[in-house]
């Protein structure tokens, strides 16, 4: 044990490294699967078939094929098959930016649909114009409805980070898993391993919950403090089920 | 170093993926099959009187669900050698999802009306006979739509077990893929079979879930 511990201090910077590059690769992918998430979702609502339809394929698609292989297939067969290579991080990025991506359309979907129709009417009725009505009445109701899940995503994308380890990015897990070969305290190292996880998990609940009280604030809707300490991974998990 | 995609790669490793696939099917029936029966457990087990029980329930249930199950895998087999990796396998898939059935029983055993209780306590019927004649039966109904939603997910994330050397599709895939340099075709033709099997899947359950009313 002390022998682990001991290991941990030497290998420090290593596992900060490794610590720095798995929120990297959180951060940044989140980030995409935003992008990509709202991109996907707005084209979802839209009034032509063909803009509809793409959205529909490319969400089924990454949906459906497995993040997984998504990420192998950019690691190992798209430099086969293209001559263009990306970095192990890079991959991973966009891999969990895709796959997230498609999930978190349905959210935007699905948050949009459930503003009231008498908005988008009144909207009308105030000749606003389509870009100001989403701006301005129908957006800033959705996006509270669409916080919780997206937690609940970003948790799940949290948790794939791992899978770097695989395709040789220099992550939290490679570095624990080097001590751990060093050492041979395998339980002690898996343990603080998921410790380490679970911290990380629970910070980006916290900062999301914050987002969530001032996104409400602006709507007028005022929310306890006892809330900010709330895991929403419960919440939804229990409605989530064709989110996912 | 460009390509061409190779149709002859994608026969020879078409039969060695399907045995792969064989694996990863069985390792999402039995998987499902333990987070159902365990999602119950605990959500039975989260309503009970005593604190005692209830928190370190909940605590153990938000650790399991906050941490990545590739950590959890590869910690497992790691501590069990001696087990084989398919079972382990399959009892971690089955404990991590177990986590959120569980939740969705929750949810199924909140939405039985309170009227429910109140007549079987009127009736003096023991929690054993409340829980399995009563409650169950309509928490049960009204949860399986959701219950698929996660066997669908379980079953993308079969993959994982690749790295605890169980010899699923993409274990095979993998191995074809480096003994002759073919991965663009292997990966391919595992995400399309990916693909086929959990599309028609999932539009069946989206139909079941409206016909049961969500």
């Amino acid at each position: 044990m002390s022998d682990f511990f001991s290991t941990l201090l030497d290998e420090f910077p290593q596992v900060r490294a490794g610590l720095w590059v798995t929120v990297e690769a959180t951060v940044l992918g989140s980030l995409l699967a935003l992008l990509l998430s709202f991109l996907l979702g707005l084209m979802a609502g839209s009034g032509l078939l063909p803009v509809r339809g793409l959205s529909r394929i490319v969400v089924e698609f990454f949906r459906g094929t497995s993040l997984y292989i998504q990420l192998f297939w950019l690691y190992y067969a798209m430099p086969q098959l293209t001559g263009y290579e990306l970095t192990p991080l890079l991959c991973g990025v966009v891999a969990f930016g895709l796959n997230y991506g498609a999930y978190g359309s349905e959210i935007v979907r699905g948050a949009i649909n459930s503003v009231p129709r008498a908005q988008y009417e009144a909207a009308v009725a105030l000749n606003m114009t389509p870009f100001h009505r989403m701006r301005k009445v129908i957006m800033p109701q959705a996006w509270v409805q669409m916080i919780p899940s997206f937690t609940n995503l970003l948790i799940q994308l949290l948790k794939c980070t791992p899978l770097l380890w695989l395709i040789s990015a220099a992550d939290l897990m490679t570095a624990v898993e080097h001590i751990r070969s060093r050492t041979g305290e395998t339980l002690t190292a898996y343990l603080l391993l998921l410790a380490a996880y679970f911290v990380l998990a629970y910070a980006l609940t916290l900062l999301m919950n914050l987002l969530e009280r001032s996104a409400k604030r602006r709507l007028g809707l005022h929310t306890g403090a006892g809330s900010l300490l709330k895991s929403r991974t419960a919440e939804s998990a229990a409605t989530a089920g064709g989110a996912r | 170093m460009n390509q061409t995609f190779d149709w002859n790669a994608v026969r020879d490793s078409l039969p060695l993926l399907l045995q792969g696939f064989r694996v990863t099917l069985l390792a999402t029936v039995l998987g499902t099959l333990v987070a159902a029966v365990l999602g119950l457990a605990i959500a039975v087990a989260g309503r009970a009187p005593s604190r005692w029980v209830t928190v370190p329930v909940k605590a153990v249930m938000e650790f399991v669900r906050a941490t990545p199950l590739l950590v959890q895998l590869v910690g497992a087999a790691a501590v069990f050698t001696s087990v084989e990796p398919l079972t382990i396998g399959i009892v971690v898939l089955g404990i991590h999802y177990a986590t959120y059935t569980s939740e969705v029983y929750r949810a199924g055993i909140d939405g039985v009306p309170k009227g429910q209780w109140e007549a079987c306590r009127a009736l003096s019927l023991p929690p054993r006979r409340t829980w399995q004649a009563v409650i169950l039966p309509q928490a049960v109904r009204n949860v399986l739509p959701a219950l698929g939603n996660y066997a669908i997910s379980m079953f993308k994330e079969t993959p994982f077990l690749a790295v605890i050397t169980v010899q699923e599709m993409v274990f095979e895939a993998r191995k074809y893929g480096t003994d002759h340099f073919a991965y663009t075709e292997v990966f391919t033709l595992a995400g399309l079979v990916f693909l086929v099997a959990s599309y028609p899947t999932s539009l069946l359950m989206r139909k079941l879930e409206k016909r049961l009313g969500h």
